[in-house]
């Protein structure tokens, strides 16, 4: 397939799954935010959405004051914030538009209706309830699983497929990995000590904001345990947002790729080592060698394969 | 819908009845479910320039325009006729000049043209091939005549819109395809395809790689880009998709380079190639004149094919027909007056207030007198225009062009609409699919029926005769 129809495939697949995650943490931190402070409610907490969205930066340059309203409309709204909702969404439709003939009409029709949703919510913009706000939300999430379900169900499982599933993937493990970094203070062990209930909503928010709290006691059943949750979210391959088992599928469909075009290269063999690592982790080792230090390790890790990978196929 | 003597036309005998059997709401309720589904399948125009939307939905009107399949053999048979004229028309031009010799029309024309290509002389297109996709756009003023109002030799849109307008049509109103015998269009995608294939350079492989060259998203018909790319399973591709290396193209894909042996382009001749054209475009591809050059691709429309279909050019293809073919035009042209001729000259000035005056080169509607609609003031104006530079233009008279009912909110109204089929030049056949793209002027009176001034389109349904 060409190069620019892959590549097109690929960022369009990450531009949903952002679109996703912003709207998952974004609901997230509404409801931790309304916590009295004894819960763990903060104002701070938007600061930390802003780090784990990968914004904080770009938020600052603005010189808004960080207020919930002003952060919530940076992330899901502005034009000016790349990684915005609004953005992600134009930017995917702007991608399927260029490759329509590579998606089939499920996929184009959930992306084309949202961007038209999207439009019709957007301006309301100043005079937005909390209500828009949430209808918004659950509207981004419907979306991206329209879309996401269109393809697992509709696409022909050939290279369009695998490029549309390693660039989610990659997104997903991303994500999960700047949650985990910006909460990684949270998770250490120690926290168990002097932690309790002020912590326990916090805990109960990241697993929330990536749909995982029923899966957790699911495969505990025991109360929140900081380690448990760190374990859970990098090591567990049966937990569908798990940087294992982002990395998982990664290496299977590049191992698809490769079969198809008759060569394996260093995406795949990048893949495989980073699949590799982190089966082979227990979450003693996690601890370690430093959950902060491990998890900005993966970040790079995943960073280099996106970069691989454009370099193999993507000219 | 009706004849000279107000009565209704037999091929739409079965409709008028329908309609009289139908409510008006449920006509209301289709017309706003037809906005819809094109809506939502991202059926869209862009507008250059226009502030509001840089993508807009082309007014669909939900009654189809109907011809009886009498009528469409004659249509036909003259499109197949001008269009391999058009074809002999271009390979001599760019060749001996056999017709420029025998004077049939002024060499001026051609060779001070800006759509003639000097890069073009003395090469042959692969099988002599110049225009593989036409549109010749149609006019009738009565039961009888059809005329050709203008040859589109270049890139012709609008074949999209005449397919997805049958499939809407079909899925709002299953019941009145049920009552018609209406002739399938669905198969222009696979006419196209083996007309694509049978025009690629001798030396390509038995199964030819064929692409789709677009300008890209932004392009006012880029959807009609996408969707035929789709339909023909070819990759749709950008000039950053193509290179050329040692005078042979290839696209760059995720498994490495690949030969392309037929380029179906949707850029003009001006963009194709920045060293043979203009330097500055970054729409096409670096050295494509080289590789056609060499015989190592094919384009379709070939370079230059610009010169047979300008205003100018146009009013001479009823003698090319009988210059190439030794037959008698079987579809008139629209009379015209080249005001480039001094007699013409003085009649247009005097007539202004009752013919339309083009451009040679404009196209979209824009340019134009259109004299009985125009106030003083821009008669004067445009005669002005007309005695500085007389090439430049040409007149038609304003004809009593026939009209279509179409679905308006009152009810039902009726429009002047024009036709555009496609014709289909390969290697050895001509082709045309039983139908068209009619377009519809939606306002009231008005002759404009470009879509990018606001005119909308209709299906075409070409049906079998029912006895008079």
């Amino acid at each position: 397939m060409l190069s620019r129809t892959a590549d097109n495939l690929y960022w369009l697949a990450r531009y949903m799954e952002r679109a996703d995650f912003l709207a998952r943490v974004i609901q997230a931190s509404r409801r931790l935010a309304s916590l009295p402070k004894a819960y763990g409610g903060a104002e701070s907490e938007w600061e930390s959405v802003l780090l784990s969205s990968g914004s904080a930066q770009t938020f600052n340059a603005t010189g808004r004051k960080l207020t919930e309203g002003n952060v919530i409309d940076f992330l899901a709204f502005s034009p000016e914030n790349p990684s915005s909702i609004r953005n992600c969404i134009q930017q995917a439709r702007t991608n399927a538009r260029a490759v329509r003939t590579a998606l089939t009409v499920e996929m184009w029709e959930a992306i084309n209706g949202g961007y038209l949703e999207m439009q019709s919510i957007e301006q309301l913009r100043g005079a937005r309830s909390g209500e828009d706000l949430t209808r918004f939300l659950d509207f981004v999430k419907q979306v991206s699983l329209t879309y996401d379900g269109g393809a697992y169900r509709t696409m022909l499982r050939n290279d369009a497929y695998w490029f549309s599933r390693v660039g989610l993937f990659i997104e997903r493990a991303d994500n999960t990995a700047r949650l985990l970094d910006v909460k990684y203070q949270l998770l250490l062990p120690e926290k168990e000590v002097i932690g309790g209930s002020l912590d326990y909503f916090q805990w109960a928010a990241i697993l929330r904001a990536v749909s995982a709290h029923t899966a957790y006691q699911w495969v505990y059943r025991e109360s929140l345990k900081p380690w448990l949750i760190a374990d859970l979210l990098i090591l567990r391959p049966e937990m569908p947002r798990s940087l294992t088992s982002c990395y998982e599928s990664v290496a299977r469909y590049l191992d698809r790729l490769a079969n198809a075009h008759g060569r394996q290269g260093p995406a795949q063999r990048h893949a495989r080592a980073v699949y590799g690592k982190l089966e082979n982790m227990s979450v003693e080792d996690l601890f370690q060698s430093g959950l902060h230090e491990f998890i900005g390790s993966f970040i790079a890790d995943n960073a280099q394969l996106n970069a691989l990978l454009s370099d193999q196929y993507l000219f | 819908m009706n004849g000279v003597e107000g009565s209704t036309r037999p091929p739409y005998r079965k409709l008028a009845q329908w309609l009289a059997d139908t409510p008006g709401e449920f006509l209301s309720s289709r017309r706003a479910q037809a906005e819809l589904l094109f809506r939502r399948i991202g059926i869209t125009f862009a507008v250059y320039g226009s502030q509001e939307a840089t993508e807009r939905l082309i007014p669909f009107d939900i009654l189809p325009r109907i011809i009886s399949r009498s009528e469409w053999t004659t249509l036909e048979k003259g499109l197949i006729q001008r269009v391999r004229a058009l074809n002999l028309f271009l390979a001599d031009l760019y060749g001996p000049g056999e017709i420029l010799k025998a004077g049939v029309l002024p060499s001026e024309l051609v060779y001070r043209n800006p759509a003639y290509r000097p890069e073009m002389a003395g090469r042959r297109a692969p099988h002599d091939v110049y225009v593989q996709i036409a549109g010749i756009d149609i006019v009738r003023t009565d039961d009888s005549s059809f005329y050709v109002l203008e040859d589109n030799a270049r890139t012709p849109s609008g074949v999209s819109y005449m397919l997805e307008n049958r499939e809407v049509m079909m899925r709002l109103f299953p019941d009145l395809f049920a009552m018609h015998q209406v002739a399938p269009i669905e198969n222009y995608p696979d006419r196209l395809l083996e007309t694509l294939r049978s025009v690629a350079p001798r030396n390509a492989s038995q199964d030819p790689t064929i692409v789709l060259l677009t300008p890209g998203q932004y392009n006012s018909a880029f959807y009609e880009h996408s969707f035929l790319a789709d339909k023909l399973g070819v990759e749709l591709v950008e000039g950053r998709d193509l290179f050329v290396r040692d005078d042979v193209v290839y696209m760059r894909t995720t498994e490495g380079p690949r030969r392309v042996d037929v380029i179906y382009r949707r850029i003009d001749d001006d963009f194709l190639d920045p060293l043979a054209f203009r330097p500055d475009s970054a729409l096409g591809v670096a050295g494509l004149m080289g590789a056609y050059n060499a015989g190592n691709v094919t384009l379709a429309n070939a370079v230059g094919a610009g010169v047979a279909d300008d205003k100018a050019t146009y009013t001479y293809i009823p003698d090319a027909i009988r210059f190439y073919l030794g037959e008698e035009p079987i579809l008139k042209n629209v009379p015209t007056w080249r005001c480039r001729e001094k007699e013409a000259l003085s009649y247009v000035l005097s007539h202004l207030n009752e013919l339309v005056v083009k451009e040679v080169n404009g196209s979209g509607g824009y340019g134009m007198l259109v004299g009985p609609h125009a106030t003083r003031a821009q008669i004067d104006e445009f005669s002005k225009k007309l005695i500085e530079r007389p090439d430049n233009f040409i007149a038609q008279p304003t004809l009593a062009l026939s009209t279509c009912p179409i679905s308006v909110a009152a009810g039902i109204a009726p429009r002047h609409v024009d036709l555009r089929p496609f014709v289909l030049q390969g290697a050895k056949d001509v082709c045309v699919v039983p139908g068209g793209l009619t377009r519809v002027a939606m306002t009231e009176k008005s002759l404009v029926v470009n879509s990018s001034q606001g005119g909308g389109t209709k299906d075409t349904w070409v049906v079998d005769d029912v006895p008079g």
